[in-house]
Order: structure tokens, then C-alpha cells, then sequence
């Protein structure tokens, strides 16, 4: 079983793929299109459909505007369907940004999108064509969700979960940048905000009802939640019910983008924290992942491998992932274009790639 | 009336390779109006030049002869006889 990373860049698409995790082949930046615009394009998020191994990618032409590209075999071919694939409805008078996520619903043919402006779409035929999700469009707080520094994007989708053994084909748990946490248990038709006990210090109420700018959530194999919020760490087992818990002591800030949750083991996650909302740096300089074995109890630093020297690269919101192997594998990229890669059962990161465009995101599989 | 859009390298892939596309659309058409009937004669031309609500593309330049499109009333810039419509990508990337 080989294992293969999709890896959007600022410029352009790269795969690498692997036998054992440590020693990687690197492929691109993939040429998209005849003309090579889309190939040079932001790669925003990609995906491999578990069901498929098809993957997707989210491109942002600097001219041409945004598109949804497929390939069926693992990256050496591209396509792009005949119409938008994500176009909003007339009557809604917006219009496609980009995608933000993609994620995968209960069957081969059911993919999300989180799209900005703020909003989720969703394809019945594997990513050929998509549809807005009215309700959340139409959600009376729409109106007072405005955009983060990166933009006014759901970033994050969780289909099937909304809890610590909550698991329904209808539940959806989505997060955005600002607005927060909002949930559906009825496929979408309805939605409600989660964020309670979650911080927004930007606003005069510390702690509303909705307003967040949650950076990402991670689902963890039991149901519950870890998020990284735009200064604060938390775990959540029910947070329509019971509200998020803060988790960030034993981290050495409160702030970040990243947070990737083992497939396998509800108290372990893996968290990237940067200096604060002004200083988009790693902590002392130092490239790190940190590491919590239980809930967010305690947290280590997991850093052999990566470089000593002063580094300055970040890690984004979905440049990180796991490969949701039995023996998993995890991956980071940063925003100076090196990507990273350890094994549950390993010691050290090995280096997948160096020297890439900034890295937006990274996702994982077995192929 | 006849006018001629004249396309970039870039979007020539969704015009079936054409540099210039020939139109014939009905007389006092605006700008809009060409690009709607660019759009019937070549339909993945058009999402590269406007978005979904039918508006241009921020960094796509519309040259109607030697008028960008936007300074002379955008998408209902008037077109005559003869008009050369030219499709160019702006300046943006990096």
C-alpha cells in the first residue's frame, strides 16, 4: 500500500507519494490546464474522496476566477468540468470566491464545500457539480458574520458528527471565519450555532452566541471536538449541549490555524501554535508541532526532524492532516514551502518537500 | 452588426483553439451584449471573463478598440460596426 499527499501551494498543485513515509517522490507543481493559468494558480484545498481515491482541487485563477479541478489517477490528469462546478444562484447576487474545503459525506457521490463568501455547497455526482445548502445561506445570522483576515470563508466541514457519540449520515458540523461553529442534525434543512464558552475578543461581548472566528475544528474518532480559535485552544465532547472547554495550558500560545486529530484515539491531536494574532510566527522561531495524548491535559513538543534554525514559516488551517492509516501517518506544510511527515510509531519528522510555494493545505491517503 | 473578439493565448483553450472569434449580433448591442453572444457561441469562455452574477472579472481587461471597457460605461459600453473587442488579462499574480 503506497501512501499518497496532495499538497496545494500559492502556486500551483505537487503530490508526493511514498511506500513507507520516510522517503517521498515528489511530483510538480501539475499542469492543470492547456494554457497553464489554473497550474499557477493559489490552490486554496484539496481532497481525496475515500470511496474513489478521485481527487479535487479548489483553484483561484488570479484572472480567471475560481474552479473545482478532478483527477482519477492520483494526480497525472486533470479536468475541469464544462460549467462552474460551484456557481451561486441568481437570486442570491454573490458570486464564487473560492472553495475553502472540501470534505466527504456518507457515499461516493457526496461531497461538501465550504465556499466564500460564507457558505456550503454540496455535490451529488462526486464533485462534478454542486449545490447551495439554502438554509445556512439563508440563516438569519448571515448577515452579521463578517470576514476574517483570510476571508469571509467556511473553512471547515464535518459531515456525519456531532458529538461524542453522535454520528448520523445528516449531521454537519461547520466551522467559519467570522461566525463560528454552527451545526444541522436534519441534512442541512436547519442549523444552530455551537459556540458557547469559545472567546471572540474582538467583539464587546466576550463570549456571544455566534461571531467567532474559530480558525479550525478537527473531529476526533469518538465524536468529540478539538478547535484552534483566533486565540484559544478547546475541546468540546457536545458543544450544542455542554459548550468547549479551553485545553491550551501546557501550549506555548493560545494562538494558531492548524489542528489535526488522530483517527484513532480520541485524547490525541496535534496542534501548531503560532506567536498571537500580530506576530505570525512560530513560537521562539522554532518549527513545531505540538502533541496531547490526553484531551489537552498536557501538551509536548514533537519537533525532532524539523530544522534548529531560526524558522519563520507558519502552518495554516488545512496544511496539516493525517493520512487515517492504522498506523497513521500525519503531515504539515508551512508557508516557506517545506512539508513534513511522521508516523504515529515514529520519532521524527522526515521531510516530504522544501522549498514549494507557501503551503495552503495538505491531505493524505492510501492509494 | 459584425465585431471581432480577439482572445488572449490563455483563453484560446475554450474557444476551440480560435484567436479571434467573428460575431454577428444585432445592432446597437452594448458590450454586454457581445459577450453574451461570445458566451452562446463558446459557454466556457464566459465563466473565465465574468462571474456568476454576470459581472467582469476584477482582473480581466475588455478593450473595445482602444477603450477599456471600464471607462467608457463597463458592460454597456457601446459597440459599432466593425469593433474590435479585445479580451486581456490585467496585471495581478505574483
Amino acid at each position: 500500500m503506497a501512501y499518497l499527499l496532495v499538497i496545494g501551494t500559492r502556486k500551483g498543485l505537487f503530490t508526493a507519494r511514498s511506500e513507507d513515509r520516510r522517503a517521498w517522490e515528489v511530483n510538480g507543481p501539475h499542469r492543470l490546464d492547456e494554457a497553464n493559468d489554473a497550474g499557477m494558480s493559489p490552490v486554496y484545498t484539496v481532497g481525496i474522496n475515500p470511496y474513489t481515491g478521485r481527487l479535487l482541487a479548489g483553484t483561484e485563477s488570479w484572472h480567471f476566477g475560481p474552479s473545482v479541478w478532478h483527477s482519477d489517477d492520483r494526480g497525472d490528469t486533470w479536468s475541469e468540468p464544462g460549467t462552474p462546478p460551484i456557481a451561486f444562484p441568481e437570486d442570491t447576487g454573490a458570486s464564487l470566491t473560492r472553495a475553502w474545503q472540501f470534505a466527504f459525506g456518507p457515499d461516493p457521490d457526496t461531497v461538501y464545500a465550504g465556499v466564500e463568501p460564507h457558505a456550503l455547497f454540496r455535490s451529488s455526482d462526486g464533485g462534478d457539480s454542486f449545490d447551495l445548502v439554502r438554509a445556512l445561506w439563508d440563516h438569519p445570522h448571515r448577515s452579521n458574520w463578517f470576514p476574517g483576515a483570510g476571508g469571509a470563508a467556511i473553512h471547515t466541514v464535518l459531515p456525519g458528527v456531532l458529538g461524542a457519540g453522535r454520528r448520523s449520515p445528516e449531521a454537519l458540523t461547520v466551522a467559519m471565519s467570522t461566525g463560528g461553529v454552527y451545526q444541522t442534525e436534519d441534512g442541512g434543512a436547519s442549523w444552530a450555532p455551537a459556540n458557547r464558552g469559545i472567546s471572540a475578543g474582538f467583539l464587546p461581548d466576550e463570549e456571544p452566541e455566534y461571531g467567532q472566528c474559530v480558525h479550525k475544528v478537527a473531529a476526533a474518532s469518538d465524536g468529540s471536538f478539538y478547535a484552534q480559535n483566533h486565540h484559544g485552544v478547546y475541546r468540546s465532547a457536545a458543544p450544542a449541549d455542554d459548550g468547549w472547554t479551553r485545553i491550551e495550558e501546557g501550549l506555548p500560545t493560545d494562538f494558531g490555524f492548524a489542528m489535526v486529530t488522530h483517527p484513532h484515539r480520541p485524547g490525541t491531536a496535534l496542534n501548531f501554535p503560532v506567536v498571537s494574532q500580530e506576530v505570525h510566527f512560530p513560537p521562539d522561531h522554532r518549527l513545531s508541532a505540538y502533541r496531547t495524548d490526553d484531551g489537552g491535559d498536557s501538551w509536548r513538543p514533537v519537533n525532532r526532524g524539523l530544522p534548529e534554525d531560526p524558522y519563520f514559516g507558519i502552518v495554516l488551517r488545512d496544511a496539516a492532516c493525517t493520512d487515517g492509516a492504522d498506523v497513521p501517518g500525519f503531515y504539515f506544510g508551512t508557508r516557506s514551502g517545506d512539508v513534513y511527515a511522521i508516523t504515529d510509531d515514529g520519532e521524527r519528522w522526515h521531510q516530504v518537500a522544501a522549498h514549494l510555494p507557501d503551503v495552503l493545505c495538505v491531505r493524505a491517503g492510501q492509494v | 452588426m459584425r465585431v471581432t473578439v480577439h482572445l488572449t493565448s490563455v483563453l484560446r483553450a475554450d474557444a476551440e483553439g480560435a484567436a479571434h472569434v467573428p460575431l454577428e449580433v444585432v445592432d446597437g448591442a452594448a458590450l454586454g451584449g457581445v459577450l453574451d453572444e461570445l458566451a452562446a457561441r463558446h459557454p466556457g469562455l464566459d465563466r473565465r471573463i465574468r462571474d456568476e452574477r454576470g459581472e467582469l472579472r476584477r482582473y480581466v481587461n475588455v478593450f473595445v478598440d482602444q477603450d477599456e471597457c471600464r471607462s467608457v460605461g463597463g458592460l454597456d459600453a457601446p459597440v459599432h460596426e466593425g469593433a474590435d473587442v479585445r479580451l486581456l488579462p490585467s496585471v495581478a499574480g505574483g
